[in-house]
């Protein structure tokens, strides 16, 4: 069986079994492996991606689902939030073991895209999918405020 | 290229003994016909280190290989080779700061990459002839030794530059990887000299000092981490994205209770799904061997085992609790003795006693373990996020039935660990070395434990039961301590039995209790050592996890009971302890202790000392109306030594307060007849984005030897917690998780 999508901006056709996750699919089959796995059951977030500009838990959704639609991954990252987000993570040194944060940026750029101002409520919300096992989790809120107030700079 | 480099090294490994100096570099080397060798031991107890030679090391592009840490490109990039894994504390960084300091390198050029596997150039000094990491070890046993083998590197290049332009080394300076000659005007870069300093026959290097702290232009400067890009743009390489020619991905059906084994596998349904290419028994179960996860994932799905029960673990966690507490009623194998408790119990004005409930915690890392492993003609080749490498070396060489010589180890970073991969019988390495048997020579396996695996596959910290009472004089001082504790050992069986176990005592069992700081004249610390067959680890900071809880919450219960203030009792008990009285001064004082808080709001602290780092930290906590709790802030003062990187050392603490947070107020795994209850993140339950509290870390200015900063955050954070839950609600909280007691 295949599969056909656009996958960063590019078509993409894979022979894989359409039950199988987007994330394994991604993964082993297109060849990307900036997206992680943590959990399969959308409860971690580390898997996160943005199919057709919606963050998406790539664990948990059938990759025969995304035919025809668009799909974006950590690799794929452009635009005005995603370069905001990218550089505050830099500036403000979020990372520690790097294993959920494709997750996290994938979360946080969405977040910035539908809200450029977030308040601490906004980011809970759109945050709370995505663990952090090294706790990141102060240096990712104050990365998120950082980088909106980039994108308005 | 790391193989080229490795063996690039072998004919020049050897050191020289020489008399133990810590600050000097020591000549004698210069006399050893291979070139210059320095080979030096800081002190009785610890193993000698070798630096290897200069002069004919060189690596396959050219480079100059100075010693086993440093790789100078003929590129201008300056390679440390770190024999410890970054699995999130930094410490690619941090040591990569310590040889680029005294090599006087710009941090521009400075590249890190795992070293491979070797007992005898890479061991952690603090564990003996063994490569790995713990015990937050790395930059403590690293410092001297990465500052002497940049010192040398520099000496090397200098010796180079005044070779080549014919000048005296005297008249030279470094400065940002650039050497200069200021009376010639010539200058050049570290690229440039590469070639000609390993092309020099012999070193002239007189000698090498190592800097003055006061002329640190690097350590305790906030330098990005080497790892920060790739960490954010995706390009980071864990265990689970190598990708090898021919690769098949596995995974293991493992027993439903510890200890089962298999009696019968049917494999026709799970051979019958697309993908799968073999089952496999091996030790620990049956593994599915496919061309991809989800193939294998659905696989392990089909497989039909019959598992035989009659040697596995039957007991719950209730059951275990019930005989814990029965212990507790009877005196065990002493872990500290001072004066005579019972008496001064006997005396004392007034007695307050308390025990205390700690649960299995899994360290659920959020990469789940796995690995890649290839057997072929020449042996056994690795990949992982490796924290215990020669001991991983030495155990898939038996499982493989090679020599450990014949087992590479690519060490990758970790994503996280938390202990977790550094484990004694090297657990997922085996597994997937006995996979690799049973397939074509030459195919790659990764092996992937999925988060149900991990959550229920043991080796966690082990379940505690911990029972105090003290006795205080008619001025609230307290005259008599008695601790007892009630759980397993987690070196039970091992090697490390041996070191670890004096006179029947795990130190690990009782670290954080056996030497509480506080000054109290009768104190008694006792053990049981349980057998139950769950296998157990370290998990973060090991025994204090559980020993700063129930000695922090109780010297609180005291102070209560006494009638005073908590940081005001425990200053009076820390005369002794300057460095736990500083700490807690600092956090005190930062946090605005005794002044006043909002309705609902209240204090607490904790302070420890684990890892030869001293924490403290005040919580303030607001109480809902629905009785649940919410950290809003945390102060956290810590005392490391030389702090190297004070951003890390905040990062530590930070992380090392979530993560010790969501331990205390959610995390445990429970057993029903044996049988794990938890699977995956909705049951076993870790801290999330909106229960993080705000963080404010100050780090105490000293010149004392670095200690290491990724455990001693996790201890203090329960306790102080508590306490804080205690002064809103006037509510103990003595069984963890918090969940148990209240709606958190
Ligand atoms: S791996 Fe998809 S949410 Fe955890
Ligand atoms: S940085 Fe390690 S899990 Fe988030």
């Amino acid at each position: 069986m295949a599969v056909s999508f656009k996958l960063n901006g590019k078509p993409v056709t894979l022979e894989v079994d359409p039950e199988m996750p987007l994330l394994w699919a991604v993964r082993e089959f297109a060849g990307l492996t900036g997206t992680k796995f943590g959990c399969g059951m959308a409860q971690c977030g580390a898997c996160t991606m943005h199919v057709e500009g919606q963050p998406t838990r790539s664990c948990s959704m059938a990759v025969g689902d995304v035919e025809g639609q668009s799909v974006t991954t950590i690799e794929g990252l452009s635009g005005k939030a995603a370069t905001a987000v990218q550089a505050a993570w830099e500036n403000i040194q979020v990372p520690q073991c790097g294993y959920c944060q494709s997750g996290q940026i994938m979360s946080a750029v969405a977040l910035l895209e539908q809200t450029p101002k977030p308040n601490d409520e906004d980011i809970n919300a759109a945050m709370s999918g995505n663990i952090c096992r090294c706790a990141t989790y102060v240096r990712i809120r104050a990365a998120i405020h950082s980088a909106s107030d980039m994108m308005e700079g | 290229m790391l193989k080229d480099f490795a063996k690039g090294f072998e004919a020049n490994d050897f050191g020289v003994e020489t008399k133990p100096s810590r600050r000097r570099f020591l000549q004698g080397g210069a006399a050893v016909a291979a070139g210059l060798t320095i080979g030096f031991h800081w002190n009785a107890g610890m193993p000698k280190v070798a630096l290897a030679a200069a002069g004919t090391g060189t690596d396959s592009a050219g480079g100059f290989v100075p010693n086993a840490f440093i790789r100078v490109g003929t590129d201008n990039t300056v390679t440390v080779l770190s024999k410890h894994l970054e699995m999130g504390q930094g410490v690619y960084t941090g040591l990569a700061t310590i040889v680029a300091e005294e090599l006087d390198a710009d941090w521009s050029q400075i590249r890190v990459e795992g070293a491979p596997a070797d007992a005898a150039r890479y061991n952690n000094t603090a564990f003996g002839p063994v490569q790995g990491t713990g015990g937050s070890s790395s930059i403590a046993n690293s410092y001297d030794q990465l500052r002497m083998a940049g010192a040398t590197a520099r000496a090397l290049l200098v010796d180079a530059a005044a070779v080549d332009w014919n000048v005296d080394r005297g008249g030279i300076t470094v400065e940002k990887g650039v050497v200069s000659h200021a009376a010639s005007g010539k200058s050049a870069t570290f690229g440039d000299l590469a070639a000609k300093a390993a092309a020099m026959p012999a070193s002239v290097a007189s000698t090498v000092t190592v800097k003055d702290p006061s002329k640190f232009t690097l350590i305790g400067t906030s330098v990005p981490r080497v790892d920060g890009k790739s960490k954010t743009n995706g390009t980071a390489q864990f265990a689970l994205d190598v990708v090898l020619p021919g690769m098949v991905t596995a995974v293991i059906a493992r027993p439903p209770v510890f200890g089962g084994t298999v009696k019968a596998v049917d494999d026709k349904a799970a051979l019958a799904v697309p993908g799968v290419v073999k089952v496999v028994q091996v030790p620990s179960g049956v593994a599915v061997v496919a061309t991809n996860f989800w193939a294998a994932k659905k696989g392990r799905e089909a497989l039909a085992v019959e598992w035989d029960r009659s040697k596995a673990e039957t007991r719950g966690s209730a059951e275990l609790l019930a005989e814990y507490k029965a212990l507790a009623e009877k005196p065990g194998l002493p872990a500290r003795k001072d004066g005579d408790v019972a008496k001064a119990l006997a005396g004392a004005a007034k007695t307050v006693t308390a025990s205390f409930e700690f649960p299995y915690l899994a360290h659920a890392p959020m990469e789940p373990l796995d690995c890649v492993v290839r057997l072929d003609q020449t042996g056994c080749e690795i990949w992982a996020g490796d924290q215990f490498q020669t001991i991983d070396q030495g155990n898939a060489a038996a499982a493989a039935g090679l020599k450990p010589d014949q087992v590479r180890i690519n060490t990758l970073m970790a994503g996280g660990s938390f202990g977790r991969r550094a484990n004694i019988v090297s657990d997922y390495i085996v597994e997937a070395v006995h996979i690799a048997k049973a397939l074509d020579k030459g195919t790659p396996v990764k092996l992937v434990w999925t988060r149900e695996d991990d959550i229920q596959g043991g080796r966690y910290r082990p379940m505690y039961h911990h029972t105090l009472t003290a006795g205080l004089d008619a001025s609230g001082k307290p005259v008599a301590w008695q601790h007892r504790i009630v759980g397993q050992s987690i070196v039970d069986g091992t090697p490390f039995e041996a070191v670890m176990v004096k006179d029947g005592v795990d130190g690990t069992s009782v670290e954080g209790a056996s030497n509480l700081p506080y000054d109290i004249p009768n104190m008694l610390v006792d053990l049981h050592t349980t057998k139950v067959g769950v296998p157990v680890l370290w998990w973060r900071a090991v025994g204090s996890t559980h020993t700063a809880y129930s000695t922090e919450v109780f010297v609180d219960e005291l102070a209560h009971a006494a009638g005073k203030d908590p940081v005001e009792f425990r200053r009076a008990m820390l005369t002794h302890h300057p460095r736990h009285l500083a700490v807690l001064n600092l956090a005190a004082e930062k946090a605005g202790w005794g002044k006043p808080l909002a309705e609902g709001k209240a204090r607490g602290v904790a302070v420890h000392e684990s890892f030869s780092t001293f924490v403290a930290q005040v919580a303030e906590v607001t109480m809902r109306p629905d009785g649940s709790v919410k950290v809003d802030r945390v102060v956290c003062a810590v005392d490391c030594g030389v702090a190297i990187n004070p951003d890390v050392i905040r990062a530590q603490m930070e992380g090392g307060i979530g993560f010790g947070l969501g331990g205390v107020m959610y995390g445990e795994v429970t057993l029903d007849k044996g049988k794990v209850e938890q699977s995956n993140f909705h049951d076993y339950r870790v801290l999330r984005i909106e229960e993080m509290p705000a963080v404010e870390v100050h780090i105490v200015q000293s010149n004392a030897a670095p200690t290491g900063v990724g455990e001693p955050g996790v201890p203090p954070i329960g306790p102080a917690v508590a306490n804080a839950v205690f002064a809103a609600t006037g509510r103990r909280i003595r069984n963890l998780p918090f969940t148990r007691d209240m709606n958190v």
